[in-house]
């Protein structure tokens, strides 16, 4: 117990919180604005692994970091468009659509890598994104090194974060995306283009994805590698469940989960990593996920057009 | 042409527009105007093109020919944002409200350029609080339209179309989800609407509301505009005549004297779901022999009730007898072997499977039994026969027992459902909306059928949110009233406005304080 | 642009847009093999060659087409309900893993008593592994794709430790992987010399079981109905939550066996890489066969026939292996796209 205590008290544990945190945030925010518009987006896991592929290859080819990033929102925001084209004016399944652009995405990036890389054993690295305190507030104890000593794309994870909810609640685009996925005829009815704004909310949510991605390979780390993205796709369908469909309560959970992850991590290294195999904290954050959408499942508001086609005119 | 109303300029112009879905002629050339200040009645049985020739007008649907001008200039087609900027506002039969969320962002939804960083609450507040007191349309802004009546809905809809400041407004059937007194306060805020300069489109196939509210009445039948009359030089009569053409009789029952109960419920309550009231406490015998007709409005726990007859919920208190005996187990399965006919309220979502043949629709509730199975296995010739003959015998037009259902129109998919239930001889029917959305045919058809049923000693449970059906059908009426039931009144012993006072809650045990 | 029903599609109608996102799949492949800079014919060719061009290429496509088959199958029947099992790598496994702990010396009984319960032991073994998420989506309305996705995680992690833990060969020089089966445990070859396994027999009549249940019988039946509406199937009086319970028991269970069927078939022990993805290869299988049993079989031997025809030109050309798993998934996508157009014509007004 005493080194539990020892790691939540510690500022290297909470800036390691967070740097867990920051992909979770982007892909979440995502994800919650397509499902928010009434779209499913399965292809999650595939467009953060181009995003990941893609900034760290745009950095690698002599692209500087910032544009690296755009690169990878814009690979995102491609395969966001395919989705959104099979699943919003085709009406197609949104499960099997999904599960395709994750497949495609995934062999897409592998295959560009292989053709680009043939000869590498291992993946060359980049000058990653390095930290950049903020002045004055990265002063304030333990907080101040977890949360404002971070690289600056942590600081434009949580802009993302803040814009998502401010422009959903406040604004009149955002009353049109939740009304798309509430009642798409009410939006149709209103003169606006239902499918204008489902396909406008999964090319961005998949464009955030993707920077979700890029941030593993530009900042996390330095280097790209398969099964980088490890499952953290699906790991925000989960936490966008979590999170009801809002997006506070969704970066809550993105923080949850992040320190469990990061605490897992810590406790291989105690002793009560000597006697519990490390596959079995490995697991923790995937059971972890699990739990959370069985307890959340009965209080959830759900869209009430999630995965629910709209076709105009339909008769 | 009415006097008077030529001398006003023209706001809308329809112009030979056309449309067809398929091999259907939905639309056939229709050409009329409107003029500012009037009440134009749209007449037509279900299915006459009434619905498809507004959806036009409004930019859901484009037409294949003809032009739509508004106040002198041309609408283009196919956008609904356009019709909203040319000051065309329209109120859909089934509301185009979202939930979950509120009045007040119902209305505004639209409203404002989407890139505005802030949406302006304060003053949309104030604009819709103002519009609802100069028009008598009191709903409060902040109120999930989810826990609204279907009344207060209609208020939001007309709402949102003022807060455009839509100078034509559209109705389609906007009485059939009403009672009486509100359909009477509706009437009255259209003629507020009229005297302040705006023009009503009013579409309705009840002929005394178009007689009561409209200036002129276009008869629309099989898609074409088969009539144009000022309402006060026509009547109820040559207007049916002009609407029905041909001589389609609705069957009228003649008494018939009832016999045992055969199905009971005794305090029956049940919990509420969503936005569809729960029972509180229910009574409620059928007789063989006899329609009971179930009058309310929509939302007061007829759902509830059908799905307890039905067989999907079992009652959380209270007790169900069928011919005097209490159900050891309660199921949809339990339901359809104790005899019960089941005829559900929505036959494309509850009661057939859109990609199932005829056949396997046909046999959908009985398929695990003989004679379409035996041992788990199905025999799919028996399955066909049974399928052919309900074909054959319910007059069901289709292009073979083979073909998957969806590709029936909305009568022939009833009468299909209509006689996999009476074909097994079910001495209890449930008909929860038979017919509606039905053309005039079908409507006949389906009657004659329903009465034929309690002629042969059938206890009948006709639910219905159209009073004009109910007052036609039913050898006794309840109402039901949030989850409560009237005491049954005999044909004919109550007027539709009294009956109307019942569906607002009024002669309830208790309640007539509220 | 609206979607307007064709009332009598005729068969070129029903057949013609699925070929015709074949042949664009066929395209993207050259394409592809274009940018990589490699004579596109040519790369068709060695795929093809590579997948059929002579006896020990055929066995190797017939032997990859073996899981395919079945996870294919679990896919299919899953689907066809509605039910979104995306679990079939973490069944498969645990299919495996049984028949490894059954099959290495536990149970030492002759091979016609062994194989039996092997075969029973990894089914039950995978159906019991889609049952829980089954259970949570009809109990609790848990989507059932999320936690079918991260439970292949855990299952994989949880294979891992058994084979660093328990389940390690002694004699396995530190590698992570198990004990092999004792002969009996072997799935005997079907044809004595070639490398083709009884698994795939078992795969066949699987396809052939699972067709037979699902147009003959009232299981099958209520399957379906309750992948198409549910709700109308409810009011019909089938008890749908057995019904998606059950389906769950027969997608996993046929997961299970594409586990034993590699192990005992082919492998001999469990290793982690025993599945290369076959659980979301699956998908795109059922997919490409239109959920239909039979089709199954023939989109698996096509599936298979791209990975192993790809896997060989690579080696002769320098175009990356991957170009397979790009074409799988981009025909998945154009067969999903093409489906509307055989019941459908687009308008454009």
């Amino acid at each position: 117990m005493m080194e539990i205590l020892d790691i939540l008290v510690s500022a290297t544990f909470w800036t390691a919180v967070i740097r867990i945190m920051s992909p979770l945030l982007f892909a979440t925010m995502g994800e919650l604005i397509c499902e928010r518009a009434g779209v499913l987006n399965l292809g999650i896991e595939g467009i953060m692994v181009v995003g990941a592929f893609a900034g760290w290859m745009a950095v690698y080819s002599g692209l500087g970091l910032w544009p690296g990033v755009a690169v990878a929102m814009l690979s995102g925001m491609a395969f966001g468009l395919l989705h959104s084209t099979l699943t919003v004016p085709f009406g197609l399944s949104q499960h099997v659509v999904g599960l395709g652009v994750t497949l495609l995405a995934t062999a897409a990036t592998y295959f560009t890598y292989r053709l680009a890389l043939p000869q590498v054993s291992s993946p060359p690295r980049i000058q990653p994104f390095t930290e950049w305190p903020v002045p004055v507030l990265s002063e304030i104890p333990v907080i101040g090194p977890a949360v404002f000593s971070q690289t600056p794309l942590t600081y434009l994870a949580y802009a993302v974060a803040a814009l998502t909810a401010w422009v959903l609640y406040r604004t009149p685009l955002g009353l049109a995306l939740r009304a798309a996925g509430e009642n798409p005829a009410a939006v149709e009815a209103q003169g606006l283009s239902v499918v204008a704004l489902r396909m406008g909310a999964v090319i961005l949510g998949s464009g955030l994805m993707a920077v979700g991605g890029a941030f593993l390979t530009m900042s996390a780390f330095n280097s790209f590698f398969f099964e980088m993205v490890n499952g953290r796709g699906w790991i925000c369908i989960a936490l966008v469940v979590f999170g009801a469909w809002r997006p506070g309560k969704a970066a809550l959970g993105a923080l949850l989960f992040a320190a469990f992850d990061a605490l897992q991590i810590r406790l291989q290294q105690t002793g009560l990593g000597q006697h519990v195999p490390y596959q079995v904290f490995l697991m923790l954050p995937y059971a972890l996920s699990i739990l959370a959408l069985v307890v959340m499942s009965r209080r959830a508001e759900v869209p009430a057009a999630l995965m629910v086609p709209f076709n105009k005119g339909a008769r | 042409m009415t006097a008077g109303a030529g001398a006003r300029p023209v706001v809308l112009r329809v112009a030979e527009v056309t449309r067809r879905f398929g091999d259907l002629l939905a639309n056939d050339a229709i050409t009329f105007d409107l003029h500012q200040g009037e009440v134009v009645a749209l007449l037509g049985e279900n299915g006459a093109g009434k619905t498809t020739l507004m959806n036009i007008l409004f930019g859901h649907y484009t037409a294949d020919a003809g032009t739509v001008e508004v106040f002198g200039r041309p609408l283009p087609p196919g956008q609904p944002r356009a019709a909203l900027e040319a000051g065309v506002g329209m109120v859909h039969q089934h509301f185009t409200l979202a939930e979950n969320l509120t009045v007040l962002e119902n209305i505004v939804l639209g409203t404002e350029s989407l890139w505005r960083p802030l949406a302006r609450q304060a003053a949309a507040r104030a604009r819709v609080e103002r519009l609802s007191r100069d028009f008598g349309l009191a709903v409060h802004p902040d109120a999930r339209v989810g826990a609204l009546s279907v009344g207060e809905r209609q208020r939001v809809e007309i709402l949102k179309a003022l807060y455009r400041d839509a100078r034509i407004l559209i109705l389609d059937e906007p009485t059939a989800v009403l009672t009486p007194q509100e359909a009477e306060a509706l009437f009255a805020t259209l003629r507020a609407m009229v005297a302040q300069g705006l023009s009503v489109i009013f579409i309705s196939h009840k002929m005394h509301e178009v007689l009561a509210i409209s200036n002129r009445v276009l008869v629309l039948r099989h898609g074409r505009l088969v009539g144009e009359r000022a309402t006060a030089e026509t009547g109820a009569q040559e207007l049916a005549r002009l609407m029905v053409g041909a001589d389609i009789a609705l069957p009228e029952p003649r008494a018939h004297s009832p016999g045992a109960v055969l199905l009971r419920l005794s305090g029956v309550k049940t919990e509420p779901r969503g936005r569809t009231a729960g029972l509180r406490g229910l009574d409620l015998a059928l007789r063989a022999g006899q329609i009971t007709g179930l009058a309310g409005v929509s939302g007061n726990g007829q759902a509830a009730l059908a799905a307890v007859i039905a067989g999907l919920d079992a009652p959380v208190e209270g007790t169900l007898e069928i011919a005097g005996q209490v159900p050891a187990a309660w199921s949809p399965r339990a339901a359809i072997h104790a005899g019960i006919g089941r005829i559900p309220e929505d036959r494309h979502a509850e009661g057939t499977i859109a990609d199932f043949t005829l056949t396997e629709n046909a046999m959908l509730e009985r398929m695990a039994e003989p004679p379409f199975a035996r041992a788990g296995l199905i025999d799919w010739a028996a399955a066909r026969r049974f399928a052919e003959r309900v074909i054959a015998d319910y007059d069901v037009r289709c292009p073979g027992p083979d073909a998957p259902i969806r590709l029936l129109s909305g009568g022939n998919m009833q009468k299909l459902i209509l006689g996999r239930a009476l074909e097994f001889g079910p001495r209890i029917i449930l008909a929860n909306q038979p017919v509606r959305g039905l053309d005039i045919g079908a409507v006949a058809y389906v009657q004659r059928r329903l009465i034929a049923a309690r002629d042969a000693g059938a206890a009948i449970l006709l639910i219905s949110e159209d009073l004009d059906e109910i007052q036609a059908m039913s050898d006794v009426i309840h109402v039901i009233s949030e989850g409560r039931l009237s005491p049954p009144f005999a044909r004919g012993e109550k007027t539709a406005h009294e009956l109307g006072q019942w569906m607002a809650g009024h002669g309830f045990e208790g309640a007539d304080a509220a | 642009m609206r979607l307007e029903p064709i009332p009598n599609p005729t068969l070129g109608r029903r057949l013609g847009p699925p070929a015709a996102a074949l042949g664009v799949t066929v395209l993207f492949a050259m394409a592809l093999a274009w940018v990589a800079g490699a004579d596109p014919l040519a790369v068709l060719g060695l795929i093809v060659k590579g997948a059929v061009g002579s006896k020990f290429a055929l066995l190797e496509t017939l032997n990859r087409a073996t899981p395919l088959i079945f996870t294919g199958l679990a896919v299919a029947v899953a689907f066809r309900a509605k039910l979104w099992n995306i679990g079939a790598e973490a069944q498969l496994y645990l299919g495996a893993v049984v028949t490894v702990l059954l099959g290495t010396g536990a149970l030492s009984w002759p091979a016609p008593a062994l194989l039996p319960v092997l075969g029973l032991a990894a089914a039950l073994a995978g159906a019991l592994t889609l049952l829980g998420p089954a259970w949570a989506k009809t109990r609790l309305g848990v989507d059932e794709v999320v936690t079918t996705l991260l439970l292949n995680f855990i299952v994989l992690l949880f294979v891992s430790y058994l084979l660093e833990g328990p389940m390690k060969d002694p004699m396995g020089m530190g590698w992570p992987k198990s004990r092999r089966l004792i002969a009996e445990a072997r799935l005997p070859r079907i044809v004595e010399g070639l490398r083709l396994h009884w698994g795939f027999a078992l795969a066949l009549i699987a396809a052939v079981l699972v067709w037979l249940v699902q147009t003959r019988t009232t299981f099958g039946y209520a399957m379906r109905a309750v992948g198409h509406n549910a709700r109308a199937a409810r009011f019909a009086g089938i008890p749908v939550t057995s019904v998606t319970l059950a389906t769950a028991l027969l997608s996993g269970s046929l997961a299970g066996l594409a586990g034993f069927s590699e192990v005992a078939g082919l492998k001999g022990n469990l290793t982690l890489d025993l599945s290369p993805g076959f659980g979301y290869t699956g998908i795109i299988v059922a997919m490409l066969a239109l959920l239909h049993p039979l089709g199954v079989v023939v989109a698996a031997l096509f599936v298979a026939g791209i990975f192993v025809g790809a896997d060989s030109m690579s080696r002769a050309a320098e175009v990356p292996s991957y170009i397979a798993d790009m074409l799988l998934a981009s025909a998945l996508l154009l067969v999903v796209l093409a489906l509307p157009f055989t019941r459908f014509r687009l308008r454009w007004r």
